[in-house]
């Protein structure tokens, strides 16, 4: 049975406010999130995000600049764009600022209502409002100066942190203005710059956080300490949702050195000492007895629970399907068809693998107010969870978001897959500040997981061997409908495969919503990072049904799409022409296989030549061209591309997070591998600023490349592989 | 316990198996050293010991004796450490910057014993996992610092 559900256009989503945000094109998650949460962000008392020109700017009396930003640097560069921005419009420059994550505020809720630092969201949510922030902030230095030198402020100029009267050749730094300038009531219409006059925006302006960086300097949460702090080491239970009942060996526990305490939590054992070595060794020391988990089923992670019995559950699965799409008669059209093409495809769970393991310093001050130092990328969120942990008012958690370790969807709220309840607990007990860090292996145990989905497609092409149909069935669950409620079809489970761009007549994507009883996540790219593979795979699987050349056939395809023809000609010409091969390069047979994708508002074209070397595919070149609309910094865009690539090429090549009988097979780097130095190819990356709506830049360089992959495999050895990891794969 | 680091000689007290790493970063707060894995896979937790590149996780504490003991807060001081980082500076090649107090010590580390490394030395001197994918702006910058 299929129902048809089609995303409703609310105007009160949010979305309608931010136009910039409804022309990407790609699913976001201001369209899904339920209009009340948006409304009860918009209380009246409280300020527009974006127009407390204070709430983002301190200018120091030596002229310094603190920007407060609203989202969090975790190796993005998002720290030296936001300061760019906002740089041009104040006019100082970006080496002047620091920047911090703001606090949790009404200020900063950027994107749709919310604040968070994901969905490649930040820049293209942001910009129009920081340029405004800095450009209201220089307007009120300005009018300060003119009151002070006495004289109108149309003589004014600016340059670099100054206020200049060139009539009488004064001039007054921003640092000896801003104290009274900070207190005057921010224009928000006054004018921002011509961009044709752009010192900083567009340029490859440095990176600010680069030399703390490469001098052990930059401060991580698992960095950070309280006076009187005690660490806290955790064991959790074997099985997701079973509990200690008792620790057999307590005393001997408690009488191992520097130990404080031991403590029975909600699904984990922790130690408390006065280092967290001397915590850990303890609390891997304990006696646990733990609850069982259900014998069996996927209802829960019970005894038997397992990657490989999920994924035959998803593909037997014969419940009721939702259409996310239709255009034309596609079962009509496969019902017509001479042939009809059916492969089924199937990507793993991941672990997010940032490697800065989770932590959390929890402290309460005498009047029971909560301070929390956590990796987040999501300030108000993790807020009004720890609120709930802590029993008090949000009001009264603070929390402080230091630069992150790596985050590629690893720090929002996921349940028991952050350790901040833990630390509240312990802080709680012991009347201490506790700084809690997870072990890597209770990271690998704990981490919220990319869900594994699989998807079955049938196609069919027609006597001119182009595509008429193409039939989807996906079937799993995304995190966008587990944390945030979405819709019947769940966008973060079917983007990526709904809203192609090819001109195939007849379509149906269907969506069956099948839970996973472990903890999912976001994950760069989220579900984009598969179903990119999926549908560019079946893509070259219905050319090569044609008889087509897939670049050929992609053209063709997109014949009257101007914009994503000539991303497919860009990196046609930045890989040297296309061709598959198989061909000869050094002395051994290599191919190239090419995909397209158009994840949070941009697009990319991608092509990759691999080779077998020893059993494995090697890659050795991948070539994106990447049309983001228009960018604030080519350097850290291209940065941002190749670490996509290089995350994209791990769980193409290596990577997987499997479950077997109800727990993690693997705990650490030892197993669980990821893209090491000797799998890292050359990455060619040339950007096409089209001049559409600004699009993201942190995940769209990541899709393209598995499927790239993939057809470049099929093209060298004839096999298609249709599941990830390669390293599944035996090629002789 | 003495324990020499960064030139200066501190006195610990903690048991003898305790990971070098921990006494860094706990014990003596030198929290530029990273823990990633634990177990010698990540080399987050690079350090020099006698100029030698080590990962100091899976280093107990009273296997280093009297060796001089290099951390990532005193690499400036080192003219070859220096010229590491200001490759790396220029070169930007952090991106979360987590990895890179490991990358740059086991760069320094390479440098030393290879002034002008080829790109086998690289490979088989820089095995650190950098899940940003910055390996190969590591390698250029490592070939920069060598120039």
């Amino acid at each position: 049975m299929i129902r048809t559900f089609r995303p409703s256009s609310d105007p009160s989503s949010g979305l309608s406010r931010r136009a910039f945000l409804a022309t990407t094109g790609a699913l976001t998650l201001a369209v899904s999130l339920p209009a009340s949460r948006v409304l009860a962000q918009a209380a009246a008392s409280a300020p527009a995000p974006g127009t407390r020109v204070t709430a983002f700017l301190e200018i120091r009396p030596d002229g310094a600049v603190r920007l407060l930003s609203p989202f969090v640097e975790g190796g993005q560069g998002i720290a030296t764009g936001m300061a760019q921005i906002v740089a041009e419009e104040l006019d100082a420059a970006p080496a002047r600022f620091e920047v911090e994550c703001a606090p949790p505020g009404p200020d900063y809720l950027f994107i749709g209502g919310l604040r968070f630092t994901g969905g490649s969201f930040s820049t293209r949510t942001s910009y129009e409002l920081m340029r405004r922030v800095g450009a209201a902030a220089r307007d009120m230095l300005m009018r300060t100066a003119a009151a002070r030198l006495g004289v109108p402020k149309t003589e004014l100029t600016t340059d670099d942190g100054r206020v200049i009267h060139a009539a009488s050749g004064r001039a007054l730094g921003y640092g000896e203005l801003a104290g009274e300038a900070m207190t005057l009531d921010p224009d928000l219409e006054v004018p921002l710059r011509d961009p044709a006059t752009f010192r900083w925006i567009g340029k490859e302006t440095p990176r600010l956080d680069m030399r703390a960086k490469s001098t052990g300097a930059a401060k991580y949460a698992i960095d950070l300490t309280q006076p009187d702090m005690l660490f806290a080491a955790v064991v959790h239970a074997p099985f997701l949702g079973t509990k200690p009942l008792s620790v057999g060996n307590e005393a001997a526990v408690k009488a191992m050195p520097g130990v404080h305490s031991l403590h029975l939590l909600d699904g984990a054992v922790a130690v408390c000492a006065d280092s967290w070595w001397r915590a850990r060794m303890a609390v891997e020391a304990a006696e646990v007895a733990w609850s069982d988990p259900a014998p069996t089923g996927i209802d829960s992670a019970s005894a038997d629970f397992s990657s490989a019995g999920m994924l035959a559950a998803l593909r037997a699965w014969d419940g009721e399907v939702l259409e996310a799409e239709a255009i034309g008669d596609a079962p009509g059209a496969l019902a017509g068809a001479a042939q009809v093409i059916e492969a089924d495809y199937d990507a793993p769970y991941l672990n997010h693998a940032q490697l800065e393991p989770p932590s959390a310093l929890a402290k309460f001050d005498p009047d029971g107010t909560l301070h929390l130092w956590l990796p987040n990328q999501a300030p108000e969120m993790f807020q009004a969870a720890a609120a709930k942990v802590a029993g008090i008012e949000p009001a009264r958690v603070h929390i402080h978001s230091p630069i992150l370790g790596g985050f590629f969807g690893r720090h929002f709220v996921y349940g028991p897959g952050n350790p901040y309840p833990q630390a509240i607990q312990l802080a709680k007990a012991t009347g201490r500040p506790v700084k809690l860090v997870w072990s890597r292996e209770e990271e690998f145990a704990m981490d919220a997981v990319r869900p594994l989905s699989a998807t079955r497609f049938r196609g069919a092409v027609g006597p001119d061997g182009m595509p008429v149909a193409i039939e989807a069935r996906t079937v799993g669950e995304g995190p966008m409908g587990r944390y945030f409620g979405a819709g019947p079809v769940d966008p973060s489970a079917v983007e990526g495969i709904v809203e192609k761009p090819y001109a195939i007549p007849n379509r149906r994507m269907m969506f069956g919503k099948l839970p996973h009883p472990v903890t999912i996540a976001f994950w760069r790219s989220v579900g984009h990072s598969m179903n990119d593979f999926f549908y560019e795979s079946f893509l070259d699987e219905l050319a090569e049904a044609g008889g087509q050349d897939p670049f050929a056939m992609r053209r063709a395809l997109l014949a009257k799409d101007a914009r994503r023809l000539r991303l497919l000609d860009e990196v046609a010409d930045l890989s040297g022409g296309w061709k598959r091969g198989p061909y000869e390069v050094e002395g051994e047979t290599r191919a190239r296989g090419v995909a397209m994708a158009s994840p949070f508002g941009s697009e990319t074209a991608t092509v990759a030549e691999v080779s077998v070397r020893d059993g494995e595919v090697k890659v050795h070149d991948v070539w994106v061209a990447f049309d983001p609309g228009s960018v604030v910094n080519p350097k850290i865009v291209r940065a941002q591309v190749e670490s996509a690539v290089a995350l994209g090429l791990s769980q193409t090549l290596v990577e997987q997070a499997v479950y077997e009988d109800g727990r993690r097979r693997d705990a650490n780097f030892d197993t669980y591998a990821i893209l090491d130095r000797s799998r890292m190819p050359r990455v060619h990356v040339r950007i096409v600023e089209s001049g559409a709506p600004m699009g993201g830049v942190g995940e769209p360089g990541l899709p393209g490349v598995p499927p790239a992959v993939a057809n470049a495999v099929a093209a060298l050895t004839g096999r298609r592989p249709r599941a990830l990891p390669l390293s599944s794969m035996t090629f002789s | 316990m003495k324990l020499t680091v960064n030139g200066a000689v501190h006195d610990v007290d903690v048991e003898p198996d305790t990971p070098l790493l921990f006494v860094l970063r706990d014990t003596l707060g030198l929290t530029g050293t990273k823990y990633g894995c634990g177990v010698a896979m990540c080399g987050a937790c690079t350090v020099l010991v006698d100029g030698v590149a080590t990962r100091s996780c899976q280093t107990p504490v009273d296997s280093v004796g009297d060796a001089e003991i290099a951390t990532i807060e005193a690499i400036e001081s080192d003219p070859v450490g220096a010229r590491v980082v200001e490759a790396w500076v220029g070169i930007e090649v952090p991106q979360c910057g987590y990895c890179q107090s490991g990358q740059v010590m086991a760069a320094t580390a390479l440098l030393k014993e290879t002034p002008a490394p080829s790109d086998d030395d690289i490979a088989a001197a820089m095995t650190n996992l950098c899940r940003c994918g910055t390996y190969n702006a590591v390698a250029d910058a490592i070939r920069k610092a060598a120039a």
